[in-house]
């Protein structure tokens, strides 16, 4: 059981942290892209704020998703429940 | 307030605060659930094991309720604007109303390319109620359970979980992604045909000798509309009561400046996610729209 238990605090970290960095250099690229565009062409700056944020949210998604996934390992860990059962 | 009340009390069980500190969260992890007990009774369980053991014969209470109840004050309200608008000088409530209209009304406007008039309203629907439900997240974790524990000693149900904000539930989240599907599908076969419809999954991207790379391709794609549509919204939420409830739950008395800072980014996440909802409803439609290529 205490395998068990090591084994998934270690998943969670790797889902969390990778789902971070992802996320980090996603949005480092996303926000560097739109100065730029925005620069470029300053009339246009607020669509392509709107479309970042959209973006921004998207990019966002299998990272929330990972960490719901994380929080249910935590805290309802189904393999401690196999254990049991 | 009841988090100074919770931290004190914590703090104080000190050797077996872990503990506590789990069982906090875990309560307020928890929904209301009304459903069949294993022994085949129906009722309201009380404690979380028994919510899981009920399985799928269960329903949340307190999500349903909560949706449904600010779905109604949505509609009821925008409604009683609506009836009352003038083309004079516009009232204040009035030009609220307008300008959350008009916003929804230039993204669809600018989004979807072609003629159904259901289109407007559920993408109005849609974002607005998300950003209702969302809303009740930035209510104090601990006010609204504690209410709801003080009406319910009256019927013996004190220590009832109650969660306020429906998009934590994934039930409320996949519900609408998954209706949303129905509609891609519906107007996907009614704009294409089905032999169209299939036909599109089959013969896209490569020729038709590709066939099982396309489907391979194309079936996940389609099912991944609703499955990312829906978590992604649950999975934002979700980890933002999570935060608020680790900050009430661990940091004792210096938890309102964190609670401030955390709420204040996640003003920026409760429109968002309405919005990207919004806006993958409105691009899904209008792909669904899109009459069939003549050439494959």
């Amino acid at each position: 059981m205490e395998l068990i238990l090591a084994n998934t605090v270690l998943g969670v970290l790797l889902v969390l942290g990778m789902g971070a960095l992802g996320t980090a250099i996603g949005f480092g690229i996303l926000g560097g892209k739109f100065l730029e565009g925005s620069a470029r062409q300053p009339e246009l700056a607020p669509k392509l704020q709107a479309s970042m944020f959209l973006v921004a949210g998207l990019i966002d998604a299998v990272t929330m998703i990972g960490i719901g996934i994380g929080m249910w390992f935590t805290f309802a860990n189904p393999y401690l429940g196999q254990l049991a059962g | 307030m009841a988090e100074l009340a919770d931290a004190a009390h914590a703090a104080a069980e000190h050797g077996a605060e872990g503990q506590t500190v789990q069982e906090y969260i875990t309560h307020h992890l928890s929904y209301l659930t009304y459903g069949k007990f294993p022994d085949g009774q129906w009722g309201l369980a009380h404690t979380p094991e028994e919510a899981v053991s009920m399985g799928f014969m269960s329903i949340h209470v307190d999500t349903m309720g909560w949706s449904v109840f600010i779905g109604a004050a949505f509609l009821l309200f925008f409604r009683y604007v609506g009836l009352r608008a003038t083309s004079d000088v516009p009232s204040g409530i009035q030009n609220f109303v307008e300008s959350i209209f008009e916003f929804v009304e230039s993204q669809v406007n600018s989004g979807f390319n072609y003629k159904n008039p259901h289109v407007g309203p559920l993408c109005l629907t849609v974002f607005v109620w998300i950003i209702l439900m969302n809303m009740m997240d930035l209510v104090p974790v601990d006010w609204l359970p504690e209410i709801a524990m003080a009406v319910g000693g009256l019927w013996g149900l004190e220590h009832m979980s109650f969660k306020v904000v429906p998009t934590t539930d994934p039930n409320i989240t996949m519900g609408m992604s998954i209706s949303v599907f129905f509609l891609i599908l519906y107007y996907s076969v009614k704009n294409k045909g089905l032999g169209g419809f299939l036909s599109e999954l089959a013969f896209h991207p490569f020729g038709k000798w590709m066939l099982p790379f396309n489907l391979i391709i194309e079936i996940p794609t389609l099912f991944a509309k609703p499955v990312s549509l829906g978590l992604r919204l649950f999975g934002n939420m979700y980890a933002g009561e999570l935060l608020f409830l680790l900050i009430s739950g661990l940091l004792g008395a210096y938890q309102l400046p964190a609670h401030f800072v955390w709420a204040v980014f996640h003003l920026l996440v409760v429109p968002l996610q309405a919005f990207v909802f919004m806006m993958l409803t409105i691009v899904y439609l209008n792909a669904a729209h899109e009459p069939a290529h003549g050439d494959h």
